[in-house]
């Protein structure tokens, strides 16, 4: 079905694919029922925020604890940062691929899997970034009579900010990416519109990947706005130097 | 979509090709038939040839794009460091390109390169920008001033000084980027199938309904096994960049 796009007179460029995100086109496959639209594209944007965004929170939800108690510890470096290492290793398309034969998941799975896919980042940067704060911060902490969970809460995790944020950020990236292709399982992203070309056509996978696009950039810089609310000024005034 | 992968198992029995059939039927039905095997050896040991030139066109296009992103990455990188206002607008502009979904990208420049390994490329390499970039920016953040003072105090010139102290001390940085690059475009590249670009992708998504687990596995594992592979060979590499940090190793 894609063989037939080579031939295809792709020269339209754009507009077909931004006409295809605004309003309903016919279909050749679906019966004379139209296809695309804004309410289409709202409704399988939703979904792919919604997947995604439960996905990276379950992933920041096991990450994170984990990553500043080995951190905190010292322990577990070879473990912590050679999941990282092996996560990014794995081929998404082959694990949504693999999950979609074997055991055929709809959303909860789905999510899984993508959390599954975002902790690898998340874990490697949080423990990097409690082990980098300086020892003697900690022991001026604990000298001031904090308790070790107080030394994590406040100490080590306020200074270890940037570094889990670049984390989540590079989960974010993997997680949204990989959503696009959780058609392949079943549950219907943006990136039915990319997968779907005999049902919606050269616009319509146009009109997919620039909204896929749009999404990905969004949670970036959603995220880059979290990250300067999140660092302490203290860090920022010294990173600005 | 959907059906492309659910009607899966019956499909791979008429993927077996000539005479393989006739030699197996009913009892003797190759595993591949049955839904419960996740890995089918008879068939991997019977097709295991048709994943070395989608291995190959992984490999090359991963190569390429990586060493494209590290020629581009590194100039930026030089650029920002010697001209300091740049490197906001820099890092910034990569993570724009790293965080646009890859099989998204592809497609975007479908209406301007069309498909195949050039539209491939292009993605791939704007996706290794912002790591290479960053880490060369750490890396050269990193050089302790008593070096570059030490080289000034030598007479050397602010280019010499770039050159033959804050590069070299940079390496395990500037490898570091690499390695990571190299991995995270090995695993992306997989995706290089919808840019019509052939790779390990075709094995798993044909579109048509010829996939199942044991393929799936073989050539997951192949693009890990290749990412491994390189990120071995790179580290070897930053240790004989980097003699003297083996020497205070063993000094130590």
């Amino acid at each position: 079905m894609t063989a037939a796009l080579l031939t295809h007179p792709l020269f339209a460029g754009f507009t077909g694919a931004f006409e295809f995100i605004f309003s309903k086109q016919e279909s050749d496959v679906t019966g004379g029922k139209k296809v695309g639209g804004i309410e289409q594209v709202l409704e399988l944007a939703w979904t792919q925020i919604e997947l995604s965004v439960l996905a990276l929170l379950l992933a920041m939800l096991i990450a994170i604890p984990a990553g500043l108690y080995f951190g905190h510890r010292g322990k577990g470096e070879l473990i912590a940062v050679g999941i990282g290492n092996a996560g990014r290793a794995i081929p998404e398309l082959a694990a949504i691929a693999l999950v979609a034969t074997v055991i055929g998941v709809g959303f909860p799975g789905l999510v899984f899997v993508l959390a599954l896919l975002g902790v690898p980042p998340i874990l490697t940067n949080t423990f990097v970034g409690v082990r980098q704060v300086d020892h003697a911060t900690v022991d001026a902490s604990r000298g001031l009579g904090l308790t070790e969970f107080q030394v994590i809460r406040k100490v080590e995790l306020p200074l270890a900010v940037p570094s889990i944020m670049t984390g989540i950020r590079g989960a974010t990236v993997n997680i949204v990416a990989t959503a696009t292709i959780a058609p392949l399982a079943g549950v219907l992203t943006l990136g039915d519109f990319i997968l779907g070309e005999n049902v919606y056509g050269v616009n319509g996978v146009l009109a997919g990947a620039i909204c896929t696009a749009i999404l990905a950039l969004l949670f970036e810089f959603a995220l880059a706005g979290l990250q300067r609310r999140l660092t302490s000024k203290g860090l920022r005034l010294q990173q600005a130097q | 979509m959907i059906s492309a992968l659910s009607a899966l198992p019956t499909a791979a029995v008429g993927e077996v090709g000539e005479g393989f059939l006739k030699h197996r039927t009913g009892e003797t039905l190759p595993c591949q038939a049955h839904t419960s095997h996740l890995f089918c050896w008879d068939w991997a040991t019977e097709h295991i040839n048709r994943f070395g030139t989608p291995a190959l066109q992984q490999f090359e296009l991963v190569v390429i794009s990586v060493l494209i992103g590290f020629a581009i990455a590194f100039a930026f990188a030089l650029f920002a460091h010697r001209y300091r206002p740049l490197q906001w607008p820099l890092l910034a502009g990569t993570g724009v390109l790293f965080a646009i979904p890859s099989i998204a990208f592809f497609l975007l420049l479908l209406p301007i390169t069309g498909r195949g390994r050039e539209t491939a490329i292009i993605a791939l390499s704007a996706y290794t920008l912002q790591i290479i970039y960053r880490n060369v920016m750490q890396g050269l953040g990193n050089v302790p001033e008593s070096a570059k003072d030490a080289a000034r105090g030598m007479g050397f010139t602010q280019r010499q000084i770039l050159w033959k102290v804050e590069l070299p001390l940079a390496v395990p940085e500037i490898v570091g980027g690499l390695r990571i690059a190299t991995v995270s475009t090995m695993a992306i590249a997989t995706l290089a199938v919808f840019a019509h670009a052939g790779g390990l992708g075709t094995q798993i998504y044909a579109g048509g309904n010829e996939v199942f687990p044991t393929a799936i596995i073989i050539a997951g594992g192949i693009a890990i096994l290749m990412a491994l592979g390189i990120d071995a060979v790179l580290l070897t590499v930053q240790r004989f960049a980097t003699p003297w940090r083996r020497a205070a190793a063993e000094a130590a």
